[in-house]
């Protein structure tokens, strides 16, 4: 589904990602971990077009997401993507936002944009916070909008940026827990983040990221065993040790 | 001495400052709705990335920015009937002197606005696939006017006050019929302190009440 060849994107002189490339199957769930700095939210972001790169190429559904001809915004309308902060529109409420991008980007009409806004929230388990302001809601419960919203695209792939970096410990789980339902239903999935435990559970590959490279790209079963390199094994113990 | 002050010359001189104010009121509404519309064009146009479009925006702005009001407002006098052929009068040519200058301003207060908006909340509106038009619609120039309400609301006030400049051009504003009156009633101590009074109280309760209405906004 989605397919990067050789991508490489410099800021200036500094190469923030360097001869980049992977696949993701349709219904894979691919887990990317990796020191801060090393590229991760960059190369989520390269798929869906929001960063641009300079060499390489990536295609979703053999769409080049590079080519200037591409219209970026249908391509992105088909997957949903997940923000460290949340990145909730704030001065619309939570059931606005989750119908913006269906009735302005694909025609829904009013009635059905909320029909479907409420089954998602429902499905996250914020229905009677609908009519609230993103403000108002705490970390966890805002990513949870975040989520139905990219959900409420019906897209075919979902891209998640640390989604629950930003998060206090205890709003985690919440999180967590609507994505690895999402993961069983079958979703595509590439995640980027630290949580091990969710890669344990859901991952169907691990990639991981040093300045700029993937440096593993294998099943997590191979991951968490010991034949990963040196580097994977020096930032696992850091995370995992405490 | 204060028993020599005449203030019924300004109660009955009342009809005739209104009628004044009336002018003041009207072209501070229609430079501001002007104003904002172009600036909020000249806003987009500097932040383009199109060179052309944004050059052309930068060099507007730093022309006006750099002009004497006043001198606008002469200059625009001459030039406006001499472009359309024929006299305009001296209230259109006012009024596009005072919109063409309050562009300038408000696109810089609304650069600043539209910069306030975090990258991240334009990507997240690109991510669900709003095209360029509809995110800055629906959601960055929503939040740049929040963020700017409190600067263009004085710059507002700014303008209103500066609608007094008219007098250059022979319109009877609110400042010139009070001058009228003062003149000749041979009372120019009553008409100016009413004038001042009224100035004061209308621009600070209008800036009193921008506070309020920030404190309700904020988001």
């Amino acid at each position: 589904m989605i397919e990067m060849k050789n991508v490489s994107k410099w800021y200036g002189t500094f190469c923030v990602l360097n001869k980049c490339s992977t696949s993701v199957a349709k219904g894979e769930v691919v887990v990317v971990c990796g020191p801060s700095g090393s590229g991760k939210s960059t190369l989520i972001k390269c798929i869906n077009g929001l960063e641009p790169f300079q060499e390489g190429s990536i295609t979703f559904n053999d769409i080049s997401v590079g080519d200037a001809k591409t219209n970026l915004s249908k391509l992105r309308s088909r997957i949903g993507m997940v923000f460290q902060n949340f990145e909730l529109f704030p001065h619309i409420s939570v059931i606005k936002n989750i119908m913006l991008g269906q009735e302005k980007v694909l025609g829904r009409t009013t009635e059905e944009a909320e029909k479907r806004g409420m089954e998602l929230l429902h499905r996250v388990g914020l229905s009677e916070h609908a009519h609230k302001f993103p403000g108002q809601l705490s970390g966890g419960q805002q990513q949870r909008v975040a989520i139905a919203r990219g959900l409420a695209m019906d897209p075919v792939a979902m891209l998640f940026d640390e989604p629950t970096s930003a998060l206090d410990p205890e709003m985690i789980n919440e999180v967590l827990d609507v994505m690895v339902e999402l993961a069983k239903e079958g979703m595509t999935m590439m995640v980027v983040t630290h949580e091990m435990g969710f890669a344990k559970n859901v991952a169907d590959r691990v990639i991981f990221m040093d300045e700029g490279r993937i440096e593993e790209d294998c099943t997590k079963e191979e991951f968490f065993s010991e034949s990963r390199g040196e580097r994977a094994q020096l930032f696992l113990s850091k995370i995992l040790h405490h | 001495m204060f028993s020599d002050f005449d203030f019924d010359v300004v109660i009955n001189a009342i009809p005739f400052l209104w009628e004044g104010m009336q002018l003041t009121f009207l072209l501070t509404f229609l430079a501001i709705t002007g104003g904002l519309f172009l600036g909020v064009l000249l806003a987009l146009s500097r932040l383009s990335h199109i060179k052309v479009l944004s050059f052309a925006a930068g060099s507007y702005v730093n022309f006006f920015r750099s002009m004497p009001l006043i001198l606008v407002i002469f200059w625009f006098y001459f030039l406006v009937p001499f472009i359309v052929g024929r006299p305009v009068g001296g209230f259109y040519s006012v009024l596009v002197a005072f919109t063409l200058f309050e562009a300038a301003y408000y696109c810089e207060i609304m650069r600043a606005g539209i910069q306030s908006v975090r990258i991240s909340q334009v990507q997240a509106g690109q991510a669900i696939g709003l095209s360029y038009s509809q995110n800055m619609r629906y959601i960055v120039l929503p939040q740049a006017f929040r963020n700017m309400t409190p600067i263009l609301l004085t710059q507002a006030v700014i303008l209103f006050q500066d609608t007094s400049l008219v007098y250059v051009v022979g319109l009877h504003d609110f400042l010139v019929n009070a001058e009228i009156v003062a003149t000749r009633e041979n009372r120019l101590i009553e008409l100016f302190s009413t004038v001042a009074v009224v100035y004061f109280v209308l621009c600070l309760s209008f800036s009193l009440s921008i506070r309020k209405l920030q404190k309700r906004f904020s988001i």
